[in-house]
């Protein structure tokens, strides 16, 4: 199995390692709830240094990121300015979800998922001939994100320097410094940092962050985070198979340039036509139980299946991403372990920066 | 590595069964299932009572990660149910061995079970 440059210090953290996609990491150090609770009270920090960091250089980087993915890098106009988009394929479906980072017209930065790596860097090296562009994985580079609602300040007491260069950065924004990439970006629903820095700055960086009292958190408290955020996971709401309009990810796509027929656009818009039928919502078990992936749901409009399902810490409920005919409300009925349970349909997010929504 | 007891005897899923002296056992699940399951948000208990027969499921624990049945290891019937994981379903995770019982039960006979040492032999 593939270890991060982090790996030593999860061992020293009692990290209870597990096979993620072909890497050895951390699911929890002890207790994924008391981790969870961390992160939104205070600050927690994540190895994800297994996501791969892709930089796109040339006079046509531009040009070829229009084609590439389902949003248009032509909104961003300032350095470190980040998009999130999915790359599609011809057929419409999510090839993966992502971020770039606007650097100028000729170089922009890209983080896309672990376990995809290998399947999106085929994707686009069969499509990046003809564009000059040089497309490049950065393999040297760590990523630790500190995340919660004292994250930022906590980083600026570990890392000297930094707050001079970040404390003004807005969200979705990243900075530079040195060989540090800095992007006030994440996957909780807190504020903080994603910090991508060279492999070998990586343990006296998570030592420094230790010591400012920033706690180590898994897999398992980021899974539950994101699902509160209401954030989406590919391979679970999304896939090869699942546009962006059926995942709540419409918002992700750009169709205002009739121009940019990027990958996909054509399917999309066939699907469009025709009407979508499902979507993405929030369910909130009532009574006791904890809903899981896969489970059937029935909602007033027909049937949908969970997509993540799991027990949220902050609510003390369970709660779920479901796919359910577009345009359900109200109350559903889940299958679970022999039983009917009910669920109530809401909107997404469950908790945003510590606060309760639904 | 998972603490085991001496004391008590334990099934090859991971239960441990303690003969109470009175006609009566108590059960639980073993820290290396425990740890295995992750933080426990919900445990399903079976009603005083119940009788349950041979590998029939009358327990669910809920964790973060998975839902797990527990199934009787012999003929059984309920007699107490540990109502505090109702509140506190940590401490299945926090005192497996102690405050963290599933069920007290009792049973004609209780055979077949692997004492500490025939147990540990089993975990990796």
């Amino acid at each position: 199995m593939k270890q991060t440059p982090l790996y030593q210090m999860h061992i020293e953290s009692q990290g209870k390692m597990v096979d993620f996609g072909g890497w050895e990491m951390p699911l929890n150090y002890g207790s994924q709830i008391k981790e969870h609770h961390q992160v939104r009270h205070d600050a927690g920090m994540f190895d994800v240094s297994h996501m791969s960091v892709v930089d796109f250089k040339g006079a046509k980087a531009k040009a070829f990121l229009q084609i590439l993915i389902a949003n248009d890098v032509d909104k961003l106009k300032t350095q470190g300015k980040a998009l999130y988009s999915c790359m599609l394929n011809e057929l419409g479906g999510v090839v993966d979800d992502l971020i770039v980072y606007y650097q100028n017209d000729e170089y922009y930065r890209m983080v896309i998922n672990a376990a995809t790596t290998e399947k999106d860097m085929a994707w686009i090296n069969t499509r990046v001939n003809g564009f000059d562009v040089s497309v490049e994985r950065m393999s040297d580079l760590a990523i630790i994100a500190v995340q919660g609602p004292n994250a930022r300040a906590k980083v600026f007491a570990a890392m000297p320097g930094l707050e001079e260069v970040c404390g003004e950065l807005k969200p979705f924004n990243a900075a530079s410094l040195g060989g540090l990439f800095i992007t006030r970006t994440g996957y909780t629903g807190e504020d903080g940092f994603e910090i991508m820095l060279p492999s070998n700055a990586a343990k006296f960086t998570w030592k420094m962050l230790l010591e400012a009292g920033v706690k180590p958190c898994g897999l398992g408290a980021r899974d539950t985070l994101r699902l509160e955020s209401g954030m989406s996971l590919y391979g679970s709401e999304m896939s090869d198979e699942v546009s962006p309009l059926e995942a709540a990810l419409t918002w992700t796509v750009d169709l205002s340039n009739k121009n940019r027929r990027f990958v996909g656009r054509d399917a999309l818009e066939v699907l469009k036509n025709k009407g979508v039928k499902k979507t993405i919502v929030g369910l909130i078990l009532k009574g006791k139980g904890v809903i899981r992936d896969h489970q059937k749901v029935m909602t007033n409009l027909g049937e949908g299946e969970v997509t993540s399902g799991t027990f949220s810490p902050t609510m003390g409920k369970a709660i779920a991403l479901a796919s359910v005919p577009k345009g359900s409300t109200g109350q559903c009925e889940i299958e679970m372990r022999k039983r009917q349970v009910y669920a109530k349909i809401v909107k997404l997010p469950f908790v945003r920066n510590g606060k309760v929504l639904v | 590595m998972s603490e085991i007891r001496d004391d008590r005897q334990y099934t090859q899923t991971h239960e441990w069964i303690l003969d109470n002296g009175d006609g009566t056992y108590t059960m639980g699940i073993t820290d290396h299932a425990q740890a295995l399951l992750g933080d426990m948000v919900f445990v399903e208990l079976p009603s005083v009572d119940d009788e349950v027969s041979i590998e029939n499921e009358f327990c669910v624990l809920e964790s973060v990660k998975a839902a797990s049945g527990i199934c009787a290891p012999v003929d059984l019937q309920i007699v107490e149910a540990n109502k505090a994981l109702d509140d506190e379903p940590e401490l299945v995770n926090s005192s497996c061995y102690d405050d963290g019982w599933l069920v007290k039960f009792k049973s004609d006979s209780v055979d077949g079970l692997m004492n500490a040492t025939t147990y540990v032999q089993t975990l990796d």
